[in-house]
């Protein structure tokens, strides 16, 4: 794929005193339980492969220990793998020596942290602008950006505060245009929102997604909330004991669930705000013109307030003018039971 | 030769229990002449003390020099200054490190107080004599503190020699230390007293760097910081709670030392407790130890004072 900004090729990660004979046990299948009680050995990742694509959002999801951590850490070395290859826009970045990582750090990719990671002896200007410090931009070019970073984050007039006068929201902020900032191509956001209340989570969601639609910024983002990844993904990979159980688009994952695990984890959700119109319509275009119209982007939610409680109803689904498919309400209803109970009715408590 | 029969040799058979004597030095010396006796090995010890005391001399002598002409100097320029002089200085720089009004005014009133007893001169000795020991002691102290945090075989070895140094008697460090200097030069007592309060600043500022917020510490490496950028733009920073802590512990036990130091010729307040103490002359001694307590005050509330503005920066809710 060429659009790919960062290829990632069979990872193995295993932490332990002897992880490198380790690796041919996880290789020839291995996985992580085994090799913690008979060789008491975590094997963190095992066998991953992601293309990440340039100006996408790809969520990695998991449950806590399943690896999410570790897996972004491989993005920019703050872990070396045991085993594999990472290669961000075009350059095996474990070929790299010293200098040339620093420089990757300082210029290609930049990092949100759960705990916010501010420096708490530093003005939120000072905070923002540490990037383009650390690499050594001259002052006033670093003030400015800062400030209008800042300012597209929502914090100006913050400037000269520090980081605990603020609240956990702001200063995440903060950390939002630290990242911003630095100016460069990836993103990475390690449970950047995990720490903040619902409310406050949301609207930084917002942002977020507001921010991605200017600058389409390659942003790898970490998160436990299924909810929180199915707003934001382009690409979602879901983890589990440090293997991939399932990636690609969220919707066909929804959809199309690849074992128990991932329909126990999808089971809970509110598919009709979630499923979107286009994912379920089927893609024949009739040519009869008193259909209603629907828009693609439009949730399941909106085809059952348009049907007004009729089941026999077929809306001609359209994007951006086009008319793509046709949507049966009976689609709709059925995409609202999840495929397990649908195969296998009497499961259905 | 077993052990069993040397004692039996030594007199004493197995079945007058009590008479049997404690197998020492002395005692195996009378049965074997080979064995030497305990005032052998002290001799020993000194003469191997006397053997390396050259070659130690030419390495630590020109090391310590500048030691002796920064003692000398201070010492000297405090009691050059006019007594108004320095207490404006003294208070200024209470006022500059603490800015609490509180404790500059308190510091006002104990150096008057000291000058109105006639005190102020001795004060001023000893006040100079901490300043330049303490101030070494950050100069060393701290770099060492912060290797100390990079290396954990470091941090293993230093440790039981800083426990060393603080557990021995302060008179023992004495000892040594006149053997390889003459007693008129300031670096004896100045190395005394740096070996003595130096831990606390070596400690401290290990400690403090370790503690440095791992998260922080990430997001710094993720930025792509320097070890140096890292060293200078966050441990030190964060750790500076915990360095000036020691460095307050540092300035106290300065102090205590400065006053034993008054044994082997350091001026100051000491020596009037000395006085005291050799010919009898209690007052002097009191009034010269409640000068002590008074600066031993001063210095404590104005490092402390300064903590505070330090650790207020940080973590405000503290
Ligand atoms: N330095 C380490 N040494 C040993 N094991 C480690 C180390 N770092 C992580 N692990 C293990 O690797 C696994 C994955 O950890 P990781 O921190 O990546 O999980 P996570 O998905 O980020 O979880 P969370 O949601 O709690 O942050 C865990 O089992 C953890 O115990
Ligand atoms: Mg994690």
């Amino acid at each position: 794929m060429t659009d790919s900004f960062i290829s990632i090729r069979n990872l193995y990660k295993i932490f332990g005193p002897n992880s490198s004979a380790m690796i041919s046990r996880a290789k020839s299948g291995m996985h992580k339980a085994d090799m913690l009680k008979e060789f008491g050995h975590v094997l963190g990742l095992r066998n991953i492969n992601i293309e990440i694509k340039k100006g996408e959002i790809t969520v990695i999801m998991g449950l806590s220990g399943s690896g999410k951590s570790t897996l972004i850490r491989h993005l920019n070395r703050l872990i070396d793998p045991t085993s594999g290859e990472v290669i961000v826009n075009g350059t095996d970045i474990l070929k790299l020596d010293r200098l040339q990582l620093l420089q990757l750090r300082r210029t290609q990719m930049s990092m949100v942290f759960q705990k916010f990671a501010l420096l708490p002896h530093e003005t939120v200007l000072t905070n923002a602008g540490m990037p383009c410090s650390v690499r050594g931009d001259d002052r006033r070019v670093i003030d400015k950006s800062a400030r209008e970073w800042l300012h597209r984050v929502g914090l100006s007039g913050a400037e000269a505060l520090y980081p605990h006068q603020l609240s956990g929201g702001m200063q995440q902020r903060v950390g939002l245009a630290r990242a911003l900032t630095s100016n460069s191509e990836l993103m990475l956001m390690d449970e950047a929102y995990s720490a903040l209340d619902p409310l406050i989570r949301s609207s930084m969601q917002d942002l977020l997604l507001e921010l991605q639609e200017d600058l389409q910024k390659t942003i790898v983002f970490i998160t436990h909330d299924l909810d929180e990844a199915l707003k934001i993904a382009d690409h979602l990979v879901i983890l589990k004991d440090g293997e991939i159980v399932q990636q690609g688009e969220p919707q066909h994952i929804l959809l199309n669930p690849a074992d128990p695990y991932i329909e126990d984890f999808v089971s809970d959700i509110n598919r009709a705000r979630v499923l979107r119109v286009r994912s379920v319509m089927t893609e024949t275009i009739s040519g009869s013109t008193d259909l209603e119209l629907l828009d693609g982007d439009e949730n399941l939610e909106a085809a059952i307030l348009r049907s007004k409680g009729e089941a026999g109803k077929t809306f001609a689904v359209h994007t951006a003018g086009q008319q793509v498919g046709t949507l049966k309400m009976t689609d709709v209803l059925k995409a609202l039971v999840p495929a397990a109970r649908r195969s296998n009715p009497s499961n259905a408590e | 030769m077993t052990l069993d029969e040397l004692v039996s040799k030594a007199g004493g058979g197995e079945a007058e229990v009590e008479a049997i004597p404690f197998p020492s030095l002395d005692v195996l010396h009378k049965a074997c002449g080979s064995i030497p006796r305990t005032r052998d090995m002290t001799a020993g010890l000194e003469r191997l003390f006397l053997d390396v005391k050259d070659p130690i001399k030419v390495v630590l002598d020109p090391l310590t020099q500048p030691l002796s002409w920064a003692l000398r100097n201070a010492i000297e320029t405090m009691q050059s200054l006019p007594w108004w002089a320095a207490i404006i200085i003294l208070v200024l720089i209470a006022q500059l490190a603490g800015r609490r009004v509180g404790v500059t005014l308190f510091v006002l009133a104990s150096f008057l107080g000291l000058a109105f007893i006639d005190h102020f001169a001795y004060a001023m000795q000893t006040l100079a004599i901490i300043l330049v020991c303490t101030l070494i002691c950050v100069l060393i102290g701290v770099p060492i503190g912060i290797a100390m945090s990079r290396s954990n075989v470091l941090e293993r070895w230093l440790t039981p020699m800083l426990d060393m140094l603080q557990t021995l008697p302060t008179f023992v460090y004495l000892i040594p230390l006149i053997f390889l200097f003459s007693v008129t030069e300031p670096k004896l007592y100045g190395i005394a007293i740096i070996l003595y309060a130096i831990v606390p600043a070596i400690r401290l500022t290990n400690l403090g760097i370790r503690l440095v917020d791992a998260d922080v510490l990430e997001a710094a490496d993720a930025f792509g910081m320097t070890s140096r950028q890292k060293l200078l733009r966050v441990q030190l920073p964060l750790a500076l709670p915990n360095i000036m802590a020691g460095i307050n512990q540092t300035i106290m036990l300065s102090l205590s030392m400065v006053v034993i130091a008054s044994l082997v010729s350091a001026p100051g307040l000491g020596t009037l407790v000395l006085r005291g103490i050799n010919k009898l002359e209690l007052g002097v001694g009191l009034v010269a130890g409640l000068g002590i307590v008074i600066l031993a005050i001063v210095l404590d509330r104005v490092s402390r004072a300064a903590l505070q503005r330090v650790n207020k920066m940080h973590q405000p809710g503290a």
